[in-house]
């Protein structure tokens, strides 16, 4: 019976079921691992949960509460810190290097390795060679070097203004490498016809840089500023592994969102706060991408 | 054509699926588990009572799992919530409410555990395991506090024997301290880990009653560290990183890590610490009972406590009680004494001329003497408040009475929040 | 040209402010890897040497290694992660590129609302899903397990989109050419689309293996077991009270770290190319 059905299909159907065949088990894996879980946290959000009993719906109450906690404010603004400061430092770090780097043709190789590597490390593993340095004189590096050019020690990760720069830095470091190919990628796409024209136009150096280059690499430095401010909001390894207790003290100086929903979730249990909180998360990480994505359109739109 | 298609598919996919499905079925023999936070020499004590109890009872294997204390709480909550985890648990005594609230332990069975014979032979402190007419946990050890000074460093300074009173503690404190040219710390006078450690403790029940004051009301719903007696313990305690400038919070990462490498010259600490110490290549230290202030002294004691998760039942339960039994006796608590430097639990073992005046232990034997206990509502939050309140008042130069007025408000809504006020 | 004249090349416009750009760049190269060099060297070191700044250690031990390799579980972090990363690579291979062959070359009714779909999942962040995960979970005896820690992650819509563009440029004659050859679709993907497109395979695969290696946030969540750890998970549970030898989280981090090192040096060439075409393609 299911032979001749499938006879009297037209090749066109029968491409099509072979196609929801072959998407059957992603569909599957989809629906149950990524929107489901979704709907989920919205959900459980509404609720007071404590993992053991059962779930109370309370409505909007975790949303209020965490709108008169002093500390998510706190917590909030730290993340969007990490991003607004950690974001441009990285780019223009990493800009400036590609930019000189595909101009040097002797040991492009090695130097490029050099750049590279620290992104391939651990967070947390580098996050504790950083922790170290920042340790007071006489074990912590940094402090040691700023003794030999007579600059006083710095509390770095004991200090409530430094903290959070201390531990946005491995951040930084760690994500210039992937930067750094991705801009010389770019760079080396920029057909070698505008820079014929340039040159013959007499144009310098400067000009050159801001009116071919810097056009040219618009998509692919939209698509690294997306990436690296979703990575920045979602900041955790590091201030994990370098906050005392895991605390991200002191005094909260380091605090980001996502260390909060850890807290509240697998610290005091309080799954329903938690859950609301990722909710937060996900929608500061989607207001991000649309706005970013959104001025970028209106740029292209006005060339 | 195409059920062949479906085939290959389903036979990948079941391939990759059942080599991971497979692993994650646990072989679960007759055995019971046992968690405990991973600290060298408890581990190696465990390790030898569990030995001693196997082959006193051959029918019972016991496994022995352990995690770095930070995640230890968090943990042992997950696993049991998720009906995983140990039959037999230790937990923090301050622990004890929160475990009871989430539901994690369960109360000891009075036939193996007579209240009349916790009651007479152990120490007092352990009565903190009593709640609504269950004992909830017992301990194998306990501990206070005691200061542990470099002998070395203080001859150097030109001081004999350790100080008595709190103000003679800032004094040699004072002298302990040593600076590079530039004017970096290179020795620390006083080590306090900030709040963290067990400096708060240090706070909690100790300064504040040498300043008149109380931590918490008798019926224990109360926060009651904020007032004058309060500022004046925390005062004394972030002057020795503010004002007399012989601490640095961090310096050498911990205190204990500092003292160890012997550059602080004194530094408070439980009994637990000993081990560490010892083991430490070329450091000469002493201990001496906690100083005291106009004429009475204070200390805190501690201890953690083995009790049955929620989960073991029946056989399981049975194994785990008699385990526990074995860990609350005499030749455990003396092995447990030997072996990791924590004080017996019970004044029988404890309090036996020998271990009262012994060099290292005799201190902190002495201080259980005067010791209290503090009934934690959730010990975290709890020492994050002490921590925050210490950071204020160093880092930020907020005054003692608005750092404590801050922390204590907060606290009490934990407080609050948990009797259902 | 010749060897010697390509040599050559490389001198040419040898001017001071290219010798300075030169210079001032591979300093900042230096300086990128000096993170690591410490951690190296600090492994070599003695627990007292530790608090002494140098950067080769006056006595060079072992000690620590074969501390961290015999008397941690690092032995098992190490396996666990291998296992994980690898079994998550292979799948992440394989269901991607079936779901973006499938979204380029077929026509169906509801193709584009699928890869919308997909392609939506990239902006739910995983943390969001930890806590239903969990959940999910603890219902189905996954805590402590090889799934438990790999499932999040056994498809992405990145590498779902990356791979479909991918197969969009191959062109339809061939696959054309196949069907009236009488092979099978499946055959078609497997055995004549997935070689054209080896490049993206790879830069996938890195791409992948590396994110799952250094993820920390869910599998510290999902394992308990010390044994069961990830490497990152492992790593940070040295942040404990009560025990802190620098030299030791050193020698941990540098096992951690240098397979990846050795790894890159050798493949560089191939792993730089990747990132480059995935991120000319995004």
């Amino acid at each position: 019976m299911f032979r001749s059905f499938w006879e009297n299909l037209t090749i066109k159907q029968k491409l099509a079921i072979t196609a929801w065949l072959f998407l059957a088990i992603p569909i599957i894996f989809y629906i149950t691992i990524r929107f489901y879980p979704t709907y989920e946290a919205f959900y459980v959000s509404f609720m007071k949960w404590n993992l053991l009993g059962a779930k109370k719906y309370i409505g909007f109450k975790n949303y209020i509460r965490i709108w008169g906690d002093e500390d998510f404010w706190i917590v909030l603004w730290n993340t969007i810190k990490y991003a607004i400061i950690g974001v441009p430092i990285s780019l223009l770090i990493s800009f400036t290097v590609a930019y000189y780097l595909n101009e040097i043709r002797f040991g492009h190789q090695t130097i490029r390795a050099l750049y590279f590597i620290p992104f391939l490390t651990t967070a947390v593993a580098m996050a504790w060679v950083w922790r170290w340095f920042y340790q007071p004189m006489p074990i912590g590096y940094f402090n040691i070097m700023l003794s030999w050019i007579g600059i006083p020690q710095q509390p770095f990760l004991r200090s409530v203004e430094q903290a959070l720069y201390s531990v946005m830095a491995p951040a930084v470091w760690a994500g210039l490498g992937f930067q750094i190919v991705i801009f010389i990628a770019g760079l080396r796409a920029i057909p070698k016809s505008h820079f014929e024209a340039a040159e013959i136009d007499g144009a310098g150096r400067l000009q050159i840089l801001r009116e071919i280059i810097l056009p040219a690499l618009k998509p692919t430095t939209i698509f690294l500023i997306i990436i690296s401010t979703i990575g920045f909001l979602r900041i955790f390894d590091q201030v994990y592994t370098m906050s005392e207790d895991s605390a991200g003290g002191p005094l909260n100086a380091t605090k980001p969102l996502v260390l909060m929903i850890y807290d509240f979730a697998f610290d005091e249990f309080k799954l329903g706060r938690a859950s609301a909180l990722t909710v937060i998360l996900f929608l500061l990480l989607l207001f991000v991408s649309i706005l970013q994505l959104w001025l970028a359109r209106n740029r292209y739109a006005k060339k | 054509m195409e059920e062949k298609l479906k085939n290959i598919k389903l036979y990948l996919f079941s391939i990759f699926g059942s080599l991971f499905i497979f692993s994650s079925i646990s072989a679960n023999a007759v055995e019971i588990e046992y968690w405990q936070y991973e600290y060298g020499a408890r581990v190696e004590a465990i390790d030898k009572l569990i030995a001693n109890f196997q082959s006193a009872n051959p029918d019972i294997t016991i496994k022995h799992t352990y995690f770095p204390y930070a995640d230890y709480r968090k943990k042992v909550a997950i696993a049991v919530a998720a009906g995983d985890g140990p039959d037999l648990v230790q937990l923090y005594y301050g622990w004890l409410n929160d475990y009871r609230d989430t539901g994690l332990i369960q109360p000891l069975p009075k036939d193996v555990f007579s209240h009349d014979d916790i009651e007479s032979n152990f120490f007092k402190m352990v009565s903190a395991m009593k709640v609504d007419g269950d004992y909830w946990g017992l301990p194998t050890a306990v501990r206070s506090l005691a200061l542990f000074y470099n002998n070395d460093l203080l001859k150097e300074a030109g001081l004999s024997g350790p100080p008595e009173t709190l103000d003679d503690m800032v004094n040699y404190a004072k002298k302990l301290t040593k600076r590079d040219g530039s004017g970096n710390l290179i020795q620390e006078g006083m080590a306090f880990d900030g709040g963290i450690g067990q400096t708060h403790h240090f706070f909690r029940e100790v300064l504040v009653r040498h300043f008149g004051g109380k931590p918490f009301s008798d019926d224990g719903q109360k926060v009651t560290y904020n007032d004058a007696a309060g500022a004046k313990a925390l005062k004394y305690l972030t002057d020795f990183e503010k004002t007399h400038k012989t601490t640095q919070n961090g310096f050498m990462n911990r205190g204990q890590d500092a003292f160890a490498a012997g550059k602080v010259g004194l530094y408070i600490d439980g009994s637990f610490r000993i081990s560490k110490f010892k083991k430490a290549e070329g450091l000469n230290f002493s201990i001496s009972e906690l100083p005291g202030h106009n004429g009475t002294r204070y200390n805190f004691s501690s201890f953690w406590a083995n009790a049955l998760s929620s989960k073991a039942e029946g056989a399981k339960k049975d194994a785990a009680a008699k385990f526990l039994k074995y860990l609350t006796s005499d030749e455990a608590m003396q092995i447990w004494l030997d072996t990791v430097g924590e004080l017996p639990a019970k004044p029988s073992v404890a309090l036996v001329d020998e271990n009262k005046q012994h060099p290292l232990y005799g201190p902190f034997i002495r201080g259980l003497d005067y010791a209290t206990a503090t009934t934690f509502v959730s010990e975290k939050p709890q020492r994050q408040s002490i921590v925050d309140a210490y950071d204020m008042v160093v880092l930020q130069d907020v005054s003692p009475e608005d750092a404590l007025a801050k922390v204590v408000k907060k606290e009490q809504e934990l407080f609050d929040d948990f009797f259902g006020n | 040209m010749q060897k010697n004249e390509i040599f050559l090349e490389k001198f040419d416009n040898i001017n001071p402010r290219r010798i300075l750009t030169w210079t001032l760049i591979f300093i900042g190269g230096v300086i990128m890897v000096t993170p690591i060099i410490f951690m190296i060297s600090t492994s070599l070191k003695t627990g007292q040497e530790v608090y002494f700044f140098s950067l080769i250690p006056d006595k060079i031990t072992f000690k620590n290694y074969i501390f961290v390799i015999t008397e941690s579980k690092f032995g098992y972090w190490m396996l666990n992660s291998l296992w994980v990363a690898t079994f998550s690579t292979l799948s992440v291979l394989f269901f991607d590129s079936l779901v973006g062959y499938t979204l380029a070359k077929f026509e169906f009714k509801g193709r584009e609302i699928v890869f919308i779909a997909i392609l939506s999942t990239l902006m739910i962040p995983t943390e969001m899903l930890i806590i239903p995960w969990y959940m999910m979970s603890r219902e189905f005896g996954w805590i402590d397990t090889y799934w438990g820690i790999a499932f999040p992650g056994l498809m992405t819509g990145f590498g779902t989109f990356l791979m479909r563009q991918f197969f969009m440029s191959l062109p339809d004659e061939l696959i054309e050419a196949a069907r009236i050859d009488g092979w099978s679709e499946f055959a078609i993907w497997w055995k004549i689309a997935m070689p054209l497109v080896i490049p993206a395979l790879s830069a996938l695969a890195i791409f992948h293996f590396l994110g799952n290696w250094t993820a920390f946030l869910w599998p510290l969540i999902i394992t308990n077991d010390p044994e069961m750890y990830t490497i990152p998970v492992g790593l940070a549970s040295f942040n404990g009270e009560y025990e802190m030898n620098w030299e030791i989280v050193m020698t941990a981090s540098c096992l951690a770290t240098i397979p990846t090192l050795f790894v890159f040096i050798i493949l560089q060439k191939y792993i730089i190319k990747g990132i480059m075409l995935a991120g000319l393609k995004g």
